[in-house]
C-alpha cells in the first residue's frame, strides 16, 4: 500500500524558514553538522536547527534542545561555530531556544530513514500503543527492555522475531 | 535604568532550579549503583533531565537578577542554609524501593504542578514548563511502573517498597505549602496554587498503591522547613561533594 507522508504543521514551518531564507548556502553548510551521538542524523534532520539569521555582520543561528539535560548541546552549539568559524564566518552566535519546545514532529522525513539505516527505530508520532517496528528485519513483534536507552532521547527494545536489541528514538 | 524585578521572582526561580537541581545530584548517586544496566541508565537520564531543568530556572534567575552571578555560580557558590529546596528531594538515595517511593510522590506532584505552570502569565517559565511536562510524564510512567511492579511483587519486594513509602511519606506535606512570596506569585498568575493540588495528587497515589496491594501511610508526621533554608544533615554532606571542585579550585573551566 502507498502512502502518503504527512508533514506536522511544525515541521512546516521550519521547512519554510529553510526554503524562504536570504541565506541558502549557510542552511547547506550546516547539514554537515550531525549529533554527536547519532553521526548520521544532521542538526536539521534532528529538528534541532531552527532558523539562521543575520543581525548586522553578525550570524544568529537558533537552536532548541531537545531534552533538558542532554549533554551533546554544547558540543551541537560549538560545532556549528566550528564549522561557520572554518568558512569564514567569524562573527556567530548559537542561541538556545525555549520555544518552540522542540518535538520529535521537528524531524524530517529523511532524518527518520537515516536514523533507521542506522539501526534506531524512528519516532513513530501516531503509533502511540501501537509495536514498535524493529530497524533490523522490519518485524513490528517487539517488546520494550526499558523506558531509557543509550541515551535520554531512546528507549531499549528486543525484537521478537530476530532476537536483536535495538534503540528506538522515543516520541515526545 | 533597568525596570524593577521582583524579589518573590527570582527567589521563586531559584527554589525551583534547587527542587531540581537537588534531586538531580541525589540520583546521580544510581550512577553504577543501580539494580541493573538499563535501571543505571534509566536513572541517570532522569537525573540529567532534572539538572537541565534546575539549569533553566537558575538561567533566568540569574538574568533576572543581573547582579553579576551566573547560572552555575548559584549551583555551586551557595551554602545549604542558602538552598530552599523541599526535604524531599534531599533525603539519601536509600534503597530502590525507597528511591522509587520518592519518584512517585515528587513526579505525581511535579506532573500536575508543570501541567498548570506551562499556562504561567510569565513566558519564560511557561516555556521552561512545556519543556519539563514532557520529561516528567515520562519520568511518572516509570515511576508508577516500579511502584506495582514491586509493591505487587514478591513478599521481600512488597515490604520493602511498603517500608520505602512509610520512610518518604511525612515529606510529601511540604509540596503543598506555599511560601509567602509565592502567593504574590500566584495572584499575579505567574506560579501555582499548590494547595489546590493535594485532593487530585492524592487520590492519584491512591490509585497507584492500590494497583500496588500497598497501604496508605497515616498522615501522623510531617517535616518541613526546606523553603525556609532549614535543611536535614544530609544536605551540607551532598553539597560538600557536589560543589567540591569549585570549592577547590574557584573558577575552573574545562
Amino acid at each position: 500500500m502507498n502512502t502518503i507522508p504527512l508533514v506536522s504543521e511544525a515541521q512546516r514551518e521550519r521547512q519554510l524558514r529553510r526554503s524562504d531564507s536570504a541565506l541558502p548556502e549557510l542552511w547547506t553548510l550546516l547539514d554537515s553538522v550531525t549529533d554527536p551521538e547519532i553521526p548520521v542524523v544532521s542538526l536539521w534532520d534532528l529538528g534541532v536547527l531552527q532558523d539562521i539569521k543575520k543581525d548586522g555582520e553578525r550570524l544568529l543561528v537558533e537552536i532548541t534542545p531537545t531534552y533538558s539535560g542532554c549533554p551533546a548541546m554544547v558540543e551541537m552549539a560549538s560545532e556549528i561555530e566550528k564549522t561557520l568559524t572554518a568558512a569564514g564566518y567569524t562573527n556567530v552566535e548559537v542561541v538556545s531556544l525555549l520555544t518552540p519546545t522542540w518535538t520529535t514532529d521537528f524531524m524530517s522525513t529523511q532524518g527518520r530513514e537515516k536514523l533507521r539505516e542506522y539501526g534506531i527505530a524512528p519516532p513513530a508520532p501516531k503509533a502511540q500503543g501501537k509495536k514498535i517496528a524493529c530497524p533490523q528485519c522490519g518485524s513490528t513483534d517487539s517488546e520494550l527492555i526499558s523506558e531509557f536507552g543509550s541515551t535520554a532521547c531512546k528507549a531499549l527494545y528486543r525484537c521478537g522475531d530476530c532476537l536483536e536489541p535495538f534503540d528506538y528514538f522515543k516520541c515526545i | 535604568m533597568r525596570p524593577l524585578v521582583s524579589q518573590p521572582l527570582i527567589d521563586y526561580c531559584i527554589a525551583q532550579g534547587d527542587d531540581a537541581l537537588i534531586f538531580g545530584q541525589r540520583m546521580t548517586e544510581w550512577c553504577y549503583s543501580a539494580p541493573f544496566l538499563e535501571e543505571d541508565l534509566a536513572l541517570a537520564n532522569v537525573a540529567l533531565d532534572l539538572i537541565g531543568r534546575a539549569q533553566m530556572f537558575y538561567q533566568y534567575a540569574a538574568e533576572l537578577a543581573d547582579d553579576g552571578r551566573s547560572a552555575d555560580d548559584i549551583a555551586f557558590l551557595r551554602d545549604a542554609r542558602s538552598y530552599t529546596n523541599l526535604l524531599i528531594n534531599e533525603l539519601p538515595r536509600g534503597d530502590f524501593a525507597f528511591s522509587m517511593a520518592r519518584f512517585l510522590l515528587v513526579d505525581t506532584f511535579n506532573v500536575l504542578y508543570l501541567e498548570q505552570l506551562v499556562n504561567s502569565s510569565d513566558s519564560r517559565i511557561a516555556a521552561i514548563a512545556a519543556k519539563a511536562i514532557k520529561e516528567s510524564r515520562y519520568h511518572l510512567r516509570r515511576s508508577r511502573d516500579w511502584v506495582v511492579r514491586l509493591g505487587d511483587g514478591t513478599e521481600e519486594s512488597h515490604q520493602r517498597m511498603q517500608k520505602g513509602l512509610e520512610e518518604v511519606w511525612g515529606y510529601h506535606k511540604e509540596l503543598f505549602i506555599e511560601t509567602a512570596g509565592e502567593r504574590e506569585l500566584i495572584a499575579s498568575g505567574v506560579a501555582v496554587d499548590r494547595e489546590a493540588l493535594y485532593s487530585t495528587w492524592s487520590k492519584q497515589i491512591d490509585t497507584v498503591l492500590a494497583e500496588a496491594t500497598l497501604q496508605r501511610p497515616e498522615d501522623g508526621w510531617k517535616v518541613v522547613g526546606g523553603r525556609d533554608g532549614i535543611h536535614t544533615e544530609h544536605l551540607g554532606h551532598m553539597l560538600s561533594e557536589m560543589q567540591y571542585l569549585q570549592r577547590s579550585y574557584p573558577g575552573v573551566e574545562w
